[in-house]
């Protein structure tokens, strides 16, 4: 990853415009080609710097429902644990956390009454207490990290 | 939102075709005019639909390889102006009251933070202990060690 990659990754966080050629502002701004900003997010994308490259959809916004549930996995049914959740398409993130509770995972489902249904689906299938916490409120959410 | 936002939002959740004209290559795949793509892709972004359009970065490779969980236990009465307070902070990337579970999880309000270096962080902490003052009743930081997952919010039915 060299600078221009970096400033790149910086760009395309603050958003790509809705026109013909979305690209042609930041590649004139970094002064490359638009065919050279495609390879450049390609390989960003394959090499795994970005995880994704497109419209960020708001679940609930979209009369879905979003929650971040956790789980006390014993050590020697980690992966299996962990297998059986990602195996949910509805689970959108997961990650492994140094604490008693080592799995946390966000749900996003497309109405709220499918929420409840995947928590004990999930519950019965890990045969572990899933604990629920769906946010009451939001202060502040910035997704942007600078690279 | 009708079927053909959602048939926009099923050929667009695992991403933009990586062309020099996205929209236009989206209108083909969909057999859509490339107006009518725009269109309904500035209105989804003018209510809320889509939050932007961009790029995710895994924070590990961009050296972000600090990134905890803050929990911290406060009053119920001043969690929202302490959240509001503590959202302030230019590294809490996300800050939200959740709901504790007693007696094994007393925390309810929650904050991330990212940082590149122990040093960074352990300030980042000590910031927010500070901004909460006498409120804190007691925290915890949980670093993430893996992404077991990151897709984005998916529909069942493609």
């Amino acid at each position: 990853m060299d600078e221009l990659d970096r400033q790149l990754i910086n760009a395309l966080q603050n958003g790509l415009p809705v026109c013909q050629s979305p690209f042609k502002t930041i590649a004139t701004a970094l002064m490359l080609s638009e065919e050279d900003v495609l390879a450049r997010l390609r390989r960003l994308l394959d090499s795994g710097i970005l995880t994704r490259f497109g419209p960020l959809y708001n679940a609930e916004q979209l009369g879905g429902a979003l929650t971040l549930a956790a789980v006390k996995a014993p050590t020697e049914r980690f992966d299996n644990v962990v297998a059986i959740i990602n195996a949910f398409p509805e689970v959108a993130h997961n990650y492994a956390r140094d604490h008693a509770l080592n799995i946390w995972f966000v749900l996003a489902t497309e109405t709220p009454e499918q929420l409840p249904i995947i928590l004990d689906a999930i519950a019965e299938q890990t045969g572990l207490r899933v604990y629920n916490m769906p946010k009451i409120k939001e202060y502040f959410v910035n997704l942007k990290l600078e690279a | 939102m009708d079927d053909t936002d959602r048939r926009i939002m099923h050929a667009t959740q695992s991403g933009l075709p990586l062309t020099t004209e996205p929209y236009q290559t989206l209108a083909e795949q969909l057999g859509l005019t490339v107006d009518e793509v725009m269109a309904r892709l500035k209105a989804m972004q003018a209510n809320g639909c889509i939050r932007r359009i961009g790029a995710v970065p895994n924070h590990y490779r961009l050296g972000y390889l600090f990134n905890g969980m803050t929990v911290w236990n406060v009053p119920d009465e001043r969690v929202d102006e302490l959240g509001q307070q503590v959202g302030q902070l230019s590294f809490v990337s996300h800050c939200y009251h959740r709901p504790r579970h007693l007696p094994d999880w007393p925390y309810n309000l929650f904050a991330m933070v990212h940082a590149k270096s122990q040093t960074d962080v352990d300030h980042q902490i000590q910031q927010i202990a500070t901004r909460l003052g006498d409120a804190n009743r007691g925290h915890e930081v949980l670093f993430s060690t893996q992404i077991l997952k990151k897709t984005g919010f998916r529909s069942r039915f493609d």
